[in-house]
């Protein structure tokens, strides 16, 4: 099941040149950009692993890439996700967000039911891949 | 901004992509701005006119790997390395070569690390700042240092290569440096030497054009020389010249400093008086004959 987070989640991944323009924009609004990756797609998982601190001080799309490239050949079946943080005053936050790296197969999410008091129903969702431990999660899959 | 503009029934008119893309304007400020410099300004004229026919030889169709624009400074200190990095940048990005018109200037320090590991890291990151860009390294031949095999230098050298080739429309690398020095880093780096298309040399200052600059400083820090202190200051350059650890302008701006301080404690000794404004941006003739240089 795909994974949908973020800007862009609906479309066809996006190729390195619209990450690129995607992030001249955001360079060009005056963001720095950080890079975090995961193997954790539980959509309340909101603090990805960072890739490095947020860029602050590069001002060029090739200098990111550079970063995005080293990220994605280290966590090739990770999700792997690019982010503009603004620093204005008011802001503070996170502008843009999206996936440009996701694993091959991505088992999807199961919905966990549990019975309480009076046959009332608790839901929990976990992603498939959190059965596994951390770093065996997309690794296995990945090799065989 | 498009190079369409100028093409017509597949004809070109260079004359109106030259006045499109605004180079003009640049190189007649780099004329008017930096004194000398004959073969520097040529060859940033040649580089102009490569980038210009390039742009129309797109237009048209005729493709062409962009030209590889490394370049070597030598020079010896205070000839306007850094300066003319500077203006490279902003004309290589007004010919749509660059893409962002900053420059990051580096030493060895900031490219190489202190232990094992530490190198490439420091290497990369200073390279993905420098992105679109022009990256400046200053006194270059200390990456390489030939008496220490395990110098970490060599890492951050390889490092640099592999990115010069594959990113060479992303970034423009300049290095710069004594002439015999940077000689003798290219004979140790053949690699490097071989990447590097343009090797420019920027000559000493003769001494009308050492004065032209300090006339040129005077001017840009509001202040004014009166026809003693033109005199002194001529006098001032012949001999500063003859004397050891002379550094072109950069000598001729500390000299200017060391004038304005002189001025300011002769000002702050008359203090009973009322001042104007002449009297505020004029530097006497007393102001400079007062340096050290006339001692001698």
């Amino acid at each position: 099941m795909r994974l949908t987070q973020g800007q862009f989640s609906f479309l066809p991944d996006l190729g390195d040149a619209e990450i690129k323009a995607q992030i001249d924009y955001a360079l060009a609004q005056g963001w720095a950009i950080g890079i975090e990756f995961t193997d954790d797609p539980h959509p309340r998982n909101t603090y990805w692993t960072m890739w490095g601190t947020p860029m602050f001080d590069v001002k060029d799309p090739a200098g990111i890439m550079m970063e995005v490239t080293a990220c994605r050949d280290a966590h090739a079946d990770k999700y792997v996700k690019l982010l503009a943080f603004d620093a204005t005053k008011g802001f503070e936050t996170i502008r843009m967000s999206f996936i440009v790296n996701r694993p091959r197969d991505e088992p999807g999410f199961e919905l966990l039911r549990s019975e309480g008091v009076g046959r009332r129903i608790g839901y929990a969702l976990r992603s498939y891949a959190t059965a596994r431990p951390p770093a065996a999660r997309y690794a296995a899959r990945a090799g065989s | 901004m498009t190079a369409l503009a100028a093409i017509e029934n597949g004809r070109i008119d260079l004359g109106a992509l030259y006045a499109e893309t605004n180079i003009g304007e640049t190189l007649d400020r780099l004329d008017r701005e930096l004194v000398g410099l004959a073969p520097v300004k040529n060859r940033i004229r040649e580089i102009a006119a490569l980038l210009l026919v390039e742009r129309a030889r797109r237009a048209v169709g005729l493709a062409a790997e962009p030209p590889s624009l490394h370049m070597c400074f030598t020079g010896n200190p205070g000839t306007g390395k850094t300066t003319v990095a500077r203006r490279m940048a902003e004309i290589l990005h007004a010919l749509g070569y660059l893409r962002r018109d900053h420059v990051v200037s580096v030493t060895r320090d900031d490219l190489v690390g202190q232990y094992i590991g530490h190198t490439a890291p420091k290497t990369k990151d200073v390279l993905k700042r420098a992105m679109g860009g022009v990256l400046f390294i200053d006194e270059a031949y200390y990456l390489y240092r030939p008496e220490n095999e395990r110098d970490y230098g060599q890492e951050a050298i390889e490092i640099l290569l592999q990115v010069m080739e594959d990113n060479r429309d992303d970034l423009v690398v300049i290095l710069a440096g004594y002439r015999d020095r940077m000689d003798t880093f290219f004979r140790s780096n053949p690699g490097m030497a071989s990447r590097i298309a343009h090797h420019i040399d920027f000559p000493d200052y003769a001494a009308d054009e050492l004065f032209r600059i300090a006339e040129l400083m005077v001017a840009g820090m509001h202040y004014r020389l009166d026809a003693d202190a033109a005199a002194a200051m001529q006098d001032y350059v012949a001999r500063r010249m003859r004397q050891p650890r002379f550094a072109n302008a950069r000598s001729i701006r500390n000299a200017l400093d060391r004038a304005r301080l002189r001025q300011a404690s002769r000002l702050f000794a008359e203090r009973g008086r009322p001042l104007d404004r002449a009297a505020l941006e004029t530097i006497t003739a007393a102001d400079i004959r007062a340096s050290r240089v006339f001692a001698a």
